[in-house]
């Protein structure tokens, strides 16, 4: 099991790395929802088998296909492709990149305090505690969320109308 | 049994790679991939978190965190595909009429 979720790291780096450096647009969607996946795989071995299902079903499944549906709608060729490889020559993203890896080494550094501190796997949280948990502690949570997905609605109605 | 540290450094380095993707693009649809690259990891830091203490609020907030992300990314492409119709690009550096 441990190796698994190392395999599947290393795979989700790889893919994401893939998606940050790539030119076009409809690899680079490909490439995040084999990330999505490989993190879902994770997911489902830390025990988060609901987190898991919703990863698929909502992020890979709806979000990703709504990114391939609108890059389908624009038909984006080949200009765009090429600007984009100009655009990724130019050494604008030296500092960010510096400024990240020392983020990266300061964070490594802080977490490696942690030491021993072991996740226990196979530990299954079941989707009827869940349950009682969101619409128990967390119902007010919940009202707001339905509120915010109803104005992100009415939002899109009116960005997407014709002028 | 995995190490927690190993768990959220793999977090953090999906995270700065998201960062990364922010910063050096250009395009406005590879801004909005980023974003969603960075909230991915932050909720694989709450699922670990979650999975550590054996508690399922981490499970919840990835829930929200998943439901803000398809409310942010909807209104995100809306957006995109106005600023297509009239400037007929996707540079991001269009969008500086008001020299701020």
């Amino acid at each position: 099991m441990e190796l698994i979720f190392y395999i599947f790291g290393v795979i989700a780096v790889i893919s994401t790395f893939l998606v940050v450096f790539n030119t076009n647009p409809m690899h680079a969607i490909l490439y995040l929802v084999i990330s999505i996946l490989s993190l879902s795989v994770i997911f489902f071995i830390l025990g988060a088998i609901f987190s898991g299902v919703i990863e698929v079903i909502i992020y890979a499944g709806a979000i990703m296909v709504l990114f391939v549906f609108i890059i389908m709608m624009l038909n984006l060729g080949d200009k765009t492709e090429r600007m984009e490889e100009y655009w990724l020559k130019s050494s604008l993203w030296v500092a960010p990149i510096v400024i990240s890896l020392f983020f990266l080494i300061m964070i490594t550094y802080i977490v490696s305090f942690f030491g021993n501190k072991f996740i226990r796997l196979n530990q299954y949280i079941s989707i009827k505690q869940l349950g009682i948990s969101l619409f128990g502690t967390y119902m007010s949570l919940f009202e707001v969320i339905s509120l915010l997905l109803l104005s992100a609605l009415v939002v899109t109605f009116y960005f997407g109308r014709k002028k | 049994m995995i190490q927690l540290s190993h768990g959220l450094s793999l977090s953090f380095f999906l995270f700065l790679l998201g960062f990364i993707c922010v910063v050096i693009r250009r395009n406005i649809l590879f801004i909005l991939i980023g974003i969603e690259i960075m909230l991915n990891a932050a909720s694989l830091s709450l699922i670990l978190a979650g999975s550590y203490l054996y508690q399922n609020d981490g499970q919840i907030f990835h829930l929200f965190i998943v439901t803000a992300a398809a409310a942010e990314i909807s209104i995100g492409l809306a957006l995109l595909i106005q600023v297509y119709r009239r400037y007929h690009t996707l540079d991001i550096d269009v969008l500086s009429e008001m020299k701020g």
